[in-house]
């Protein structure tokens, strides 16, 4: 079966496809957070270290990878709809942005509510923590500057250089802990395989899907707003039973 | 474990949900807030058709 890709990188396409692939995601994103919540404080046995502190652990490092993640999707997008002009792309990267900026924010939150009982503060200005702030301020960045910008694919164009300037900031982060005599640990999960209790893995792992899948609904779902609101002008959108009724 | 031992989570209660408490509380911000902006922006398109409509 031959499908034609491309048509979905049309907004017109592209935004009746979001629509139905969201439940796709939004229900497996519940249901597995529940999985993971439960794995995580009900089977994952308590730490001979941490006591039950480091139960933290399994939003901590979801939300700390996935910050890093999105911001390099996010980059991908932007780039993308700077070289090729597309819309798609550009509007994806907008619909990235917040949802990424909420996962750097939860990634310091968490660490410094882990933070303050494990080292005794709250906030240290070591290598990984300072450059994970960073990457919230590029978010938020990205965000101001794109919405201070009045015409759409200029504000794309000077959102796209900031963000992709910006992503050498991701690697900072991750190797951060290696680089630089840092508070913060290293690598929880090493390409060389982990430590970690097994039911302690799978907690993590499951959070970290369930998280991934959130953030696919939540960006379908914004990016659909970001494309009727670009594209209210033209035909297709004034066609729309949501918009008719 | 009684649910009492369980949420006071040896002593480190406040640090462990005040950690998943306020994710919970963002992301159910964050939700609220592209349905709501779905709404504005379906709400805006109709005034802007009707406006047209009456020229």
């Amino acid at each position: 079966m031959a499908i034609n890709w491309f048509k979905y990188s049309a907004p017109t396409a592209f935004y009746g496809l979001a629509g139905k692939m969201i439940p796709w995601f939004a229900v497996p994103a519940a249901v597995l957070f529940m999985v993971g919540m439960y794995i995580g404080f009900f089977v994952a046995p308590t730490d001979a270290i941490q006591s039950e502190a480091y139960r933290i652990i399994f939003i901590h490092v979801p939300a700390s990878i996935l910050s890093m993640f999105i911001y390099l999707i996010m980059a991908g997008y932007a780039a993308l709809g700077l070289i090729f002009n597309t819309r798609l792309s550009s509007m994806m990267a907008t619909a990235l942005a917040p949802t990424g900026a909420l996962f750097a924010f939860i990634s310091l939150w968490t660490g410094a509510l882990w933070g303050k009982p494990m080292w005794g503060a709250w906030w240290v200005w070591d290598a990984r923590l300072t450059s994970e702030l960073i990457l919230l301020f590029l978010y938020l960045g990205f965000i101001a500057l794109q919405s201070s910008i009045e015409d759409p694919r200029r504000a794309d164009r000077a959102g796209a250089l900031l963000a992709i300037v910006g992503s050498v900031n991701v690697p900072i982060i991750y190797f951060s802990v290696k680089w630089w005599n840092t508070l913060h640990q290293g690598a929880t999960i090493k390409f060389t395989g982990t430590s970690m209790h097994v039911a302690m893995q799978q907690a993590m792992f499951i959070m970290l899907l369930a998280c991934w899948l959130y953030v696919i609904a939540v960006t379908l779902a914004r990016v659909r707003s970001i494309i009727l609101e670009r594209e209210r002008n033209t035909q297709w959108v004034n066609e729309l039973k949501e918009v008719r009724s | 474990m009684s649910p009492a031992e369980f949420f006071a989570m040896n002593g480190y209660g406040f640090y462990v949900w005040g950690s998943y408490g306020v994710a919970l509380l963002v992301i159910g911000i964050e939700i609220a807030l592209v349905r709501h902006k779905r709404t504005i922006t379906l709400r805006q398109l109709r005034m802007e058709r009707d406006a047209g409509e009456e020229q």
